[in-house]
């Protein structure tokens, strides 16, 4: 009776039928190297062309030869970053958030051994940053500002439009990575100064294993990977034909489904938040809920733990995901719940809803039947919890011999 | 997702003797919310046959955490108290048939809990060192504090002796960068330490008494053995404890040569078990002292 219900999609997403039906051939008839002068290679040299056509497409982009192929967001997020570093070595300064994505914290947290400063901008309970304080810290030692476009805890926004005006004024490369953003909002490149961009294709119903730098003409670039002449030798190692081929087709089908994540995805999100927020107590839901992605909402449930839900959930053949400590193997609960100042009894309880176009009104029914009374049953089980209610002054009903 | 044993998930599902026990005699509450887990213990103790007659809980806390106390309850009810004591956090998770190494620690947790209930019958205090850091070797379960204690304690300078001391790095490898960053950040502490000595020397050489190297304490010879065998004393019940002992072989300076027996022999927290000894050794004397294990005795000495 429990038809699997997937509420992860910003963790990943299904591949869409249409785009394995597209990519199927270049395993097999189509299998040659583009950079070959015969007819195998020629024609996986158009499809690739074609596909570079399609993200150029969903992204507005001015050039389709500002499309780079890499093998995902990270490497995308790294080539961006290093790349700044190379061509400006005179400029040590790296300016990004408290709430970006371990594929660019960890990095800049290594840069920062290797020497480098780095600016992390803080940001309010809405998971907002302050651009007067942004403004402050453009100076003409900056390499490189990086900002996500979308949160994927949260879903919330960053101005990085407005973010990347600031920047060009003061003379420095923006990036943003976008993976959680692209095939969600509207973008439009063209019309910014962002200079350059991540993407990853398994966010939007393409395979793992493909991702996109956006490099705006004219930008200072350096390789990450040196070698071949593959994409204009900007990213050297021969072309995943089938991972461009599905990813050009994903964009294509994430354009026709734009109006669809915005209308119907949104309305059902905004039903699964309210309908569980109206049957539970003491949970709210965290970021900037005025300005988000149609797809994401996160809740926090106090006093219970996110992995209990989780396994829970999971039994009921519901699938979402959590930012408590225990889920990710380290002992803090998410860096993005910290940087927002959610207290500890609420950030351990923190459970990520990602919808997509393929969720549906039954599912979110399912959900919003099925939270309740998961989270009343832990809370029963919690020390912090009384008959109705948290016990008042929950540190101190529970007093541990140590803390 | 973890993975869990069938063991744990039942126990998850249905946690037995979870929620209060309204006539409890003993509660050991230990962990907090901040942590990200916490746990009651309630027990109904006999007053004349000390039987834990009845024991519940109560836990926030992922799956592993909530098993875990429900295995605990399940494992001691029936028990004596000093039955009890002796259920160790490996038989917590033995009874689950195993925790991935990152849940160790909620087996930790129950073992804790147990102990401080006890105390709490018994109108003991109880606290125990808890300090747990980010977790380095995923292989074996060991975490950056221990690691740097290890460190510390034994002056180690190379990725091969932690791995030879503590175990970490010696699974998969993937942590050796983790094991490195703390051998350097403990050597460049130590670098600082020693400079700050070599900066302060002159000012003691002005008070013009050549300075013994055993008398920085300001204690004598005699005085400060008696204090290492005072401090060692205290330490002494909480070995036993563990069914564990030691004896003081040999003090030469700074160096202080202590052989572990019994429970302790052998045991892979041996080297924790030594980081302790000197931490204590250390505020007692009010001076660096380097606890060693007494057969690096010939070595060292040579």
């Amino acid at each position: 009776m429990n038809v699997p219900i997937y509420l992860d999609n910003n963790a990943t997403t299904r591949v869409d039928a249409r785009v394995v039906e597209a990519m199927l051939p270049f395993f097999s008839e189509h299998f040659g190297n583009p950079s070959s002068m015969h007819a195998f290679g020629r024609q996986v040299g158009a499809a690739i062309k074609k596909a570079r056509q399609q993200v150029q497409a969903l992204l507005g982009a001015a050039h389709e030869s500002e499309i780079v192929f890499t093998s995902c967001g990270t490497e995308s997020d790294s080539t961006a970053i290093l790349s700044a570093l190379k061509a400006q070595p005179e400029r040590r300064v790296i300016i990004t958030t408290a709430v970006e994505h371990p594929a660019i914290l960890n990095l800049c947290d290594w840069l920062e051994k290797e020497g480098y400063v780095v600016h992390k901008l803080p940001v309010d309970r809405k998971g907002r940053i302050d651009l007067d304080q942004y403004r402050s810290l453009l100076t003409p030692n900056v390499a490189i500002v990086s900002a996500m476009w979308a949160n994927n805890e949260t879903g919330t926004l960053f101005p990085v439009e407005e973010m990347a005006e600031m920047a060009a004024a003061a003379g420095i490369m923006f990036h943003t990575d976008a993976v959680q953003a692209v095939g969600k909002i509207p973008i439009d490149l063209k019309k910014t100064r962002i200079d350059m961009l991540s993407l990853s294709g398994h966010k939007l119903h393409a395979p793992k294993g493909i991702g996109v730098l956006y490099l705006r003409r004219g930008s200072r670039f350096r390789p990450l990977l040196r070698g071949g002449h593959q994409e204009r030798g900007r990213r050297a190692g021969t072309e995943n034909a089938p991972g461009i081929v599905a990813l050009g087709r994903a964009c294509e089908l994430a354009m026709e489904a734009l109006e669809h994540e915005n209308t119907v995805v949104k309305r059902l999100r905004d039903k699964l938040e309210r309908g569980i927020l109206a049957r539970v107590p003491h949970a709210f839901a965290t970021g900037d809920t005025l300005y988000r992605l149609p797809n994401t909402s996160n809740i926090a449930f106090e006093y219970v733990e996110g992995e209990a839900i989780l396994l829970m959930l999971n039994k009921l053949g519901i699938a979402a995901s959590s930012g408590s400590a225990c889920t990710s193997g380290s002992l803090e609960p998410s860096h993005v719940m910290r940087a927002m100042g959610i207290p500890y009894t609420a950030a351990h309880g923190t459970i990520r809803f990602s919808l997509s176009r393929e969720t549906t009104e039954e599912e979110i029914d399912r959900v919003i039947a099925a939270v309740p009374p998961i989270v009343a049953q832990l809370r029963k089980l919690s020390p912090y919890w009384g008959e109705n209610g948290p016990r008042e002054n929950p540190e101190q009903a529970f007093a541990p011999t140590y803390a | 997702m973890w993975e869990y044993t069938e063991k744990v998930r039942e126990h998850f599902f249905n946690p037995r003797n979870a929620g209060p026990l309204e006539d409890a005699n003993a509660i050991g509450d230990v962990g907090s919310i901040k942590c990200g887990d916490a746990l009651r213990l309630m027990l109904k103790v006999n007053p004349e046959t000390e039987i834990i007659e009845e024991a519940r809980f109560q836990t926030f806390g992922c799956g592993s955490a909530i098993a875990s106390s429900s295995a605990l309850t399940e494992l001691i009810k029936g028990k004596t108290l000093d039955e009890a004591l002796k259920v160790s956090n490996q038989d917590i998770a033995d009874y689950l048939d195993g925790l991935p190494p990152e849940k160790m620690h909620c087996s930790v947790m129950g073992r804790e809990a147990l102990q401080a209930a006890v105390a709490n019958y018994r109108g003991e205090a109880w606290s125990e060192e808890h300090e747990e850091g980010a977790l380095v070797c995923k292989c074996f379960a060991i975490d950056a504090t221990l690691i740097e204690e290890v460190v510390r304690a034994n002056g180690l300078s190379t990725v091969e002796q932690v791995t030879h001391y503590t175990k970490a790095g010696g699974g998969c490898t993937s942590c050796h960068e983790g094991i490195e960053e703390i051998l350097a950040k403990v050597c460049a502490e130590k670098g600082a330490a020693q400079n700050a000595e070599r900066q302060a020397a002159p000012a003691c050489a002005t008070s013009a008494q050549p300075v013994a190297p055993t008398a920085k304490s300001g204690l004598t010879n005699y005085q400060r053995i008696r204090r290492i065998e005072e401090t060692l004393e205290a330490i002494r019940p909480q070995l036993q404890r563990d069914h564990g002992d030691m004896e003081l072989i040999e003090v030469q300076g700074k160096r202080i040569f202590i052989k572990l027996t019994g429970a302790c022999s052998g045991c892979m927290m041996e080297h924790a078990t030594m980081a302790g000894i000197q931490a204590k050794l250390i505020e007692a004397l009010g001076e660096l002292v380097e606890v060693l294990p007494a057969h690096l005795l010939d070595k060292v000495s040579a």
